[in-house]
């Protein structure tokens, strides 16, 4: 196919930006449109594919897109999605119309943050459709200016130190993927993901480092953004102080990039390494999973409380990864769907409950069903979904997951492991019901006399997330046929049959 | 008519719960009549199906109905469908859900009319008649799963149903976690069962090879099969508030009272029982002898320890609520004696006579205002309605012939006399104490004279009323139904019709022969016992109840503090022990070591970086002696160790 539609979809939020920047006669209104229409039209774009290739009328084979971009060293701007990505690029689109919708209020410097918020969609598309490692680790580094940005100027609480925080830690990461990448390119002389694919030390003629060393300087990256126990606790102090909009995307999608990243670029170039490192991973999910689970209890903060819950829900995606079978695989990428729709909900709700009653305190908060009938019910159904519940996306991903991992061969003992995970569904049951009856039950408060609910331009993008929760629920084959043709997914347990354990 | 109707016993109470929510809701607010109206209609239509249903079932020679399952979704290893299960078991549970519910709603109307929520309420009810029947319809696990937490959650929507009660909200969340610790296990067993089948198809897993395979592999000493068996049953001790999961169904009375005779006296808290009905063959396999034995023991146990605390509530709603923990004890005594006929009949008559009996309570509060029979009394002549058909249905419980409970407790008492006579004497004590509960409240509640109600309790509730009436015949008609079932249902099995219907056999001895028997002779005799007791204190009152409370005082103090459980579980095991011991320590190792650590690197290249900066300090004639120490000691290096 001639027409780019990736690179389309890619870069039209980046051009909003640019629009936006270089036309200053641009009023508020007119920055607004701009930057909903340059995120509606990559959605439509998106969804558009994804509809094309449920009839059949494309391939994905179609879409990939190949341009020299430095020959000097074979590397390319390569373009291409698969069962894989094509979810993450629908819930990102998606994601990011949304957050234009959850900022229209935003008071200060409105231009710059439509144009960060816009190029920050761009980076992380990027992330999710390049089949080149230079193109990705370019834009895995491009998705931090705008965060630094949005995070420290229009934060609150102690915004400098989460922004600095997030992007140290994430640099870090970075530094030690980027060696990973190099040193994979020294050794085979190629970025192209699709030819490293199922890398054999056995046929490589030479090393520059182990294969298992590069698997862990990829692994520490991706484990750093995804996050897992112990390198999780920029995440609560950055989704804490970023402006709601800014926390929908980065729970939303950012987190993704990791557990994306994992599947693409462990499994899918170095499924043996990622078999060999399987039972500590597994091991650490588990961790995640209950040990986030159990802080999150703890918490007090509306905003934190969902920020911790994030360590404990994308542990469960640690899990279905490393179980390394089509069907925990289709539960881990399903999971991080999931987890953006409900967690990118609740983020939105928090910011609209904020706004209203200016308390974030759950130990303060109560009784608001009454004054905001609207946004406690969606609350429910959010906090629902998060815990899993049957008919909602949370189930599926969760049950998916479960399933996967509990019948997988790859991993010794991991029966144990994914019981132990299970547990989680309990304490999360725990802190979502305690959190809705603190901020929502018991007799309305006086102090929250006239606090209204959720306008009509703020329900947009609460009840699109719900409905979208909901859908996924009742019908996960709408992505689940999707993600399991991904090859990288589809294939896994025939490559990790070539090496047997 | 094909089979695939039975599909609409589900969809129709599922579309009533749509268009409420959708479109009665948002568009039709001031009309709030039109819910309950199609609520109903939709729940009626049901129960004609479901009639339906049990007679083509009882006509087919398997007693089963064929249907093809519908692929659901597909990833690697695992397939999930969508299926009906159409034999006797689901048949009479839909007939007992849909009756039962219809007559519900009926009474709702009443005893609803201008809640605020009243929308909201049908829509609740119809989302849970029509999870209830998923749940009953299932032909595989992970669906049964789903509909079993829906169950669930419309349990927890019904129970905090006036969330703006501090103590309903908070029995909402306790009967949903409780509740969700026992899933846990049933979760497990599924995982447990699939992995050896790659199905969830209920008549797929409950074959000898899969039961042989399981036991042929153990884990911590037991076999699977056992652990698989035990997880079910684990799931079925939380929904069906079993100990050592019991505590949260007392407290779930926070909920409108038709909620607790619908969800939590005879349908939901009744689908453990059914679970492990369903999954019977896996319990009653010779390998799995440890299981079944373990659904005996909770089941007697449970009946005899809820019944202890029945003794002592003072709110009549709490009575039922033990009574109803009680009685699916004594189900699960049924089940676990190796006869699913018993428990399940049991289970069939429990559900009017329970029903009957919350829906009288839900008459007399509507008339008094409290829930405290303490400031009732007297209300036999100011509501013979309402009397009458609660004296049928506490006789129906205490097991009194000819009344519907006296048959199936008197079918599990054979079965437990004739395999576990230990159990049996439990359950024998429970009779007792059965009889007496349930006539100490009606002597409380109709006899002695009026003590006041809402007033006297310094209430001030929505259906708060100085001088008690009879009910209207909206919530009188579905009560009187109820009331010919309490009388009549147990006289389904006079001649081994309902047992034959469940591939078992019963002893019958017909009608007026069931008086000859020792068994039937010995438990009446135990009953009336407990009826002359309770007459003696409470009403004729030769014997002092508060001399007895005295006299006992730390029993009596034991069981009206409920054992203590509640503080066992929720201040001390969950405040004390997890959220101000581990997870607190949890949370300051994540403050001040996992993210200490952070911080500390992050300090220590700033510091690091503040003192080499020192270094760079601008001055030709500094960056000049630098370079000479360097050279002299490149040139000391060398010298020393060159060459």
């Amino acid at each position: 196919m001639n027409f780019p539609i990736l690179s389309i979809i890619l870069l039209l939020p980046a051009v909003g930006a640019a629009i936006i920047i270089a036309f200053p006669w641009l009023q508020l209104r007119g920055i607004r449109m701009v930057a909903l229409a340059f995120t509606l039209v990559p959605l439509a774009l998106a969804l558009t594919l994804y509809i094309l290739w449920s009839t059949g009328d494309i391939g994905f084979a179609d879409l990939e897109e190949k341009r020299q971009w430095i020959p000097s060293i074979n590397a390319f701007y390569h373009l291409g999605v698969d069962g894989l990505s094509l979810p993450m690029v629908l819930l990102t689109t998606l994601l990011g119309s949304l957050a234009v919708l959850v900022s229209w209020k935003v008071p200060t410097r409105q231009r710059e943050y439509f144009a960060w918020l816009l190029v920050l969609e761009t980076g992380i598309l990027g992330v999710f459709t390049s089949l080149d490692l230079l193109l990705f680790f370019l834009f895995w580094e491009v998705e931090l200016i705008p965060m630094y940005m949005l995070i420290s100027i229009w934060g609150t609480g102690r915004r400098e130190y989460s922004a600095i925080k997030f992007v140290t830690y994430t640099l870090l990461g970075s530094a030690l993927m980027l060696t990973g990448i190099l040193a994979l390119y020294f050794s085979t002389g190629s970025f192209s993901m699709l030819e490293l694919a199922n890398l054999s030390s056995a046929s490589l003629t030479r090393q520059v480092l182990p294969l298992s060393t590069i698997f862990l300087l990829i692994f520490a990256a991706f484990a750093i953004k995804l996050p897992m126990f112990p390198f999780h606790t920029w995440l609560p102090d950055a989704h804490t102080d970023a402006p709601t909009a800014v926390s929908v995307i980065l729970a939303g999608v950012l987190l993704k990039m990791g557990g994306y990243g994992m599947i693409r670029i462990l499994v899918g170039i170095f499924p043996q390494q990622a078999r060999d490192f399987a039972p500590l991973a597994v091991a650490l999910a588990v961790v995640s999973v209950l040990y986030g689970a159990a802080v999150t209890l703890r918490q007090t903060d509306l905003k934190r409380l969902i920020a911790y819950s994030s360590v404990s829900h994308m542990g469960y995606v640690l899990l279905g990864i490393f179980a390394l079978t089509p069907t925990s695989l289709t539960g881990a990428t399903l999971q991080m769907f999931s987890h953006g729709l409900v967690t990118g909900l609740l983020f939105a709700l928090v910011g609209l409950v904020y706004d209203k009653s200016h308390e974030r305190d759950l130990r303060r908060l109560g009784g608001l069903a009454r004054q905001m009938p609207i946004i406690a019910v969606v609350f429910s159904v959010a906090g629902l979904a998060s815990l899993g519940l049957p008919g909602t996306s949370g189930f599926a991903a969760e049950f998916t997951t479960f399933v996967g991992s509990f019948t997988s061969p790859n991993v010794d003992d991991i029966k144990i492991y994914t019981l132990l995970g299970m547990l989680g569904i309990v304490v999360t049951a725990g802190y979502i019901l305690w959190m809705l009856q603190r901020a929502f039950y018991g007799p309305p408060q006086e102090k929250f006399g006239d606090v209204p609910d959720a306008s009509l331009l703020e329900r947009v993008p609460i009840f699109t997330l719900m409905v979208a929760a909901v859908l996924v629920g009742v019908l996960p084959m709408l992505l689940t046929d999707v993600i399991r043709e991904a090859p990288v997914i589809a294939r896994v347990g025939d490559v990790l049959a070539l090496w047997p354990r | 008519m094909t089979p695939g109707l039975a599909w609409l016993i589900f969809f129709l109470p599922l579309i009533s719960f749509g268009i409420i929510a959708l479109i009665l809701r948002p568009f039709f607010n001031d009309r709030p009549r039109l819910s309950g109206y199609l609520t109903i209609a939709s729940i009626a239509s049901s129960l004609g199906i479901s009639l339906w249903l049990l007679s083509t079932v009882a006509s087919e020679p398997g007693r089963r109905l064929v249907t093809e399952p519908v692929e659901w979704m597909s990833i690697g290893n695992l397939t999930v469908t969508m299926g009906l299960n159409l034999d006797a078991l689901t048949a009479i549970m839909a007939v007992v859900v849909t009756s039962v519910s219809l007559l519900v709603q009926f009474y709702s109307q009443a005893y609803m009319k201008d809640d605020p929520g009243y929308h909201r309420y049908f829509a609740f009810m119809s989302l849970f008649t029509a999870s209830m029947l998923g749940l009953i319809l299932a032909d595989n696990l992970l669906m049964l799963y789903a509909f079993w937490e829906l169950v669930g959650l419309c349990s927890y929507l019904l129970i905090g149903f006036w969330f703006h009660r501090p103590t309903a909200a908070a029995a909402a969340k306790k009967a949903f976690i409780v509740t969700r610790l026992g899933d846990f296990g049933f979760l497990m067993a599924i995982l447990l069962l699939y992995s050896q089948r790659h199905t969830f198809q209920i008549s797929e897993l409950l074959t000898n090879e899969t039961a042989v395979a399981l036991a042929g592999a153990s884990f911590l000493g037991m076999n699977l099969l056992i652990w698989a068996a035990l997880g079910i049953f684990s799931g079925a001790v939380g929904k069906s508030a079993q100990f050592p999961l019991h505590t949260w169904l007392p407290d779930a009375m926070e909920g409108p009272t038709p909620v607790s005779a619908l969800i939590h006296a005879a349908t939901m808290v009744a689908a453990g029982v059914y679970l492990v009905a369903r999954m019977f063959p896996l319990f009653h396999h010779p390998e799995a002898e440890a299981a079944l034995t373990a659904v005996a023991v909770v089941g007697a146990f449970t009946a005899l320890f809820a019944a202890t605390m029945g003794v002592v509530a003072n709110d009549i709603k709490r009575v039922m609520a033990y009574s109803t923990i009680s009685q699916l004890g004594y189900m699960m005594l049924g089940l676990g004696t190796g006869s699913l006929a018993a428990g399940i009949f049991h289970l069939f008559n429990h559900a009017f006579f329970k029903a009957l009996l919350f829906l009288s309570a839900g008459s007399v509060n509507h008339a008094t205002g409290p829930f405290v029979m303490r400031y009732m009394g007297g209300l036999r002549r100011l509501m013979p309605w309402t009397f009458s058909v609660m004296l049928v249905a506490g006789l129906s419980l205490a097991g009194i012939w000819p009344f519907s409970g006296f048959w199936s407790k008197d079918e599990v008492l054979a079965h437990a006399l004739k395999e576990r006579p230990i159990l049996f004497v439990l359950a024998m004590v429970t009779v007792f104490l059965t009889a007496f509960y349930i006539m100490r409240a009606m002597f409380m509640t109709f006899g002695g004279t009026y003590r006041g109600g809402a007033e006297a309790a310094g209430e001030h509730g929505a259906h708060k009323a100085t001088h008690p009436h009879e009910s209207p015949w909206v919530m009188l008609g579905p009560m009187l139904i109820l009331a010919g079932l309490a009388i009549m249902s147990g006289w389904f099995n006079l001649e081994g019709r309902f047992s034959a219907f469940l591939g078992e056999e019963a002893e019958t001895h017909g009608f007026f022969g069931s008086l000859g028997q020792p068994l039937a002779l010995g438990s009446l005799a135990v009953a009336a016992g407990g009826i002359l007791l309770a007459y003696a204190m409470y009403s004729a009152r030769w014997i002092k109840p508060e001399a007895v409370g005295r006299a006992l005082a730390p029993l009596y103090t034991l069981t009206s503090r409920k054992y203590y459980f509640d503080e066992l579980y929720e201040k001390i095991f969950v405040v004390r022990f997890l959220l101000n011991g581990v997870f607190a320590v949890l949370q300051f190792f994540d403050s001040y070591v996992v993210d200490g650590i952070v911080n500390v690197v992050g300090w220590l290249s700033l510091t690091l970086g503040r003192g080499l900066r020192r270094l760079q300090m601008g001055q030709v004639q500094g960056y000049g002696l630098a370079i000479f120490l360097g050279v002299l000691a490149i040139m000391g290096a060398f010298y020393m160790w060159g060459r």
